[in-house]
């Protein structure tokens, strides 16, 4: 078969626009470009972390700043979760890390709340002042118990 | 006693055998061949043309549809529990990791694999094979394996307009024409993909669709009957054999995976 500039270009333009649309789903939708281990590399202990999975949202007043990048349970039994933040944010050392659902059933995410303390927060360091997930199931039973303590008899 | 399905059944386990055994050296082969592939670009660049570039509609189209089905199927189920924000994330998630792959298979196998057995096993009857090898140019070389790596090289490409198409189509159902929040959408579809559990194992997929798809439309070709008849058994048992083939594989795929 002879040479084909057109044929060639056209064989050229497929591939870009496939190499485009495995990048899309790579960068864009998977984050495959995130900054991964390297940024500033926090550690917040739990009592309770509930539907918390690694790679959930970790927010500052709302805005993504990070990700989880681990979770497992510490020798005392609590869960120890490990946080991977942009490493240009100045955190507090008294910041204060909750656990917090998007709308009633949507996904959980840690929402990081600055202190005033001048000291900030280097990588490996804990965030001492937690707050644990809300579980539905927990609440509703401790108010069915305090309801039944206080009907009259 | 009548030994008769006795003896049937053992023809077809040998014939089973036989036929898995000759697909195997066919595969190591082609793989063989390969390493000539480098003087074969100008052969290459036609196949990805006829395989690539020429599938490229179907495959789009397709992709924007399916991607519109899932839309309005999904907010129709998601509105019943107020959960339409998450429409991004069961289509996403439903497109990237099986209907992307798989479906572009089908699709590929139906477009191309049809042809490339058509034209091969018509060049088994009409002697040109032969032709080739009295001039002592391999088959192999010439034919099976540029298409079979065009094929290959194609089919992740393929797959991946196929998802972005259908995202795209289902983003147009449910954001403009059902009124979602585009924000939420888009939020929903990119917390709930992650790159080493959804892409990367459709990429994978597709990859490994794409081995199948072009070895065994290659090998029906080439081993088809010189007659009339054997051509469209081939292009028949091509497109029966490589989609059933790809729905076995995919499943074994996700099973290993441990989704």
């Amino acid at each position: 078969m002879s040479e084909s500039p057109i044929r060639d270009f056209l064989v050229g333009v497929f591939v870009l626009m496939g190499l485009a649309a495995i990048a899309y789903m790579s960068v864009a939708l998977g984050g495959a470009s995130y900054r991964g281990p390297g940024g500033l590399q926090l550690i917040v202990t739990f009592d309770q972390v509930g539907g918390l999975k690694p790679r959930s949202r970790v927010v500052v007043g709302g805005v993504k700043v990070g990700q989880i990048s681990e979770i497992s349970l510490d020798e005392n039994l609590r869960a120890r979760v490990v946080i991977d933040v942009d490493e240009r944010l100045e955190l507090p050392t008294d910041t204060s890390a909750a656990i917090l659902t998007s709308g009633v059933l949507g996904n959980q995410y840690i929402e990081l709340e600055p202190g005033g303390e001048e000291a900030i927060l280097k990588s490996g360091d804990e965030i001492e002042f937690t707050q644990s997930a809300l579980i539905l199931e927990q609440m509703i039973s401790r108010l069915v118990q305090n309801l039944g303590v206080d009907s009259p008899e | 006693m009548n030994a008769v399905p006795v003896q049937r059944l053992g023809r077809f386990i040998v014939r089973t055998v036989l036929n898995l055994g000759r697909f195997s050296v066919f595969s190591l082969q082609v793989v063989r061949i390969s390493r000539y592939l480098p003087r074969r670009t100008r052969r290459l660049m036609d196949e990805l043309y006829h395989i690539g570039w020429l599938s490229l509609p179907i495959v789009c189209v397709s992709g924007l549809f399916v991607g519109m089905m899932l839309g309005l199927q999904g907010y129709n189920t998601l509105i019943r529990f107020g959960a339409a924000d998450s429409l991004g994330a069961v289509v996403g998630l439903s497109l990237i990791r099986e209907l992307g792959p798989v479906l572009t298979a089908l699709l590929v196998t139906g477009r191309a694999g049809s042809a490339i057995a058509a034209e091969i096993s018509s060049m088994v009857a009409t002697q040109q094979l032969d032709g080739l090898r009295m001039m002592s140019i391999d088959p192999l070389d010439l034919v099976i394996a540029p298409k079979s790596l065009a094929m290959i090289i194609s089919m992740p490409l393929l797959s991946a307009l196929f998802i972005v198409l259908g995202l795209l189509g289902s983003y147009i159902v449910g954001v403009i024409f059902l009124g979602l929040d585009g924000g939420s959408y888009i939020a929903s579809l990119e917390s709930a993909i992650v790159f080493q559990n959804d892409v990367l194992v459709s990429l994978i997929k597709a990859l490994v669709f794409g081995v199948l798809v072009a070895l065994i439309a290659t090998y029906r070709g080439y081993t088809a009957e010189p007659h009339s008849a054997g051509v469209s058994r081939a292009t028949t048992s091509t497109v029966v054999t490589a989609s059933v083939a790809t729905l076995i594989v995919d499943y074994i795929i996700t099973a290993l995976w441990g989704v």
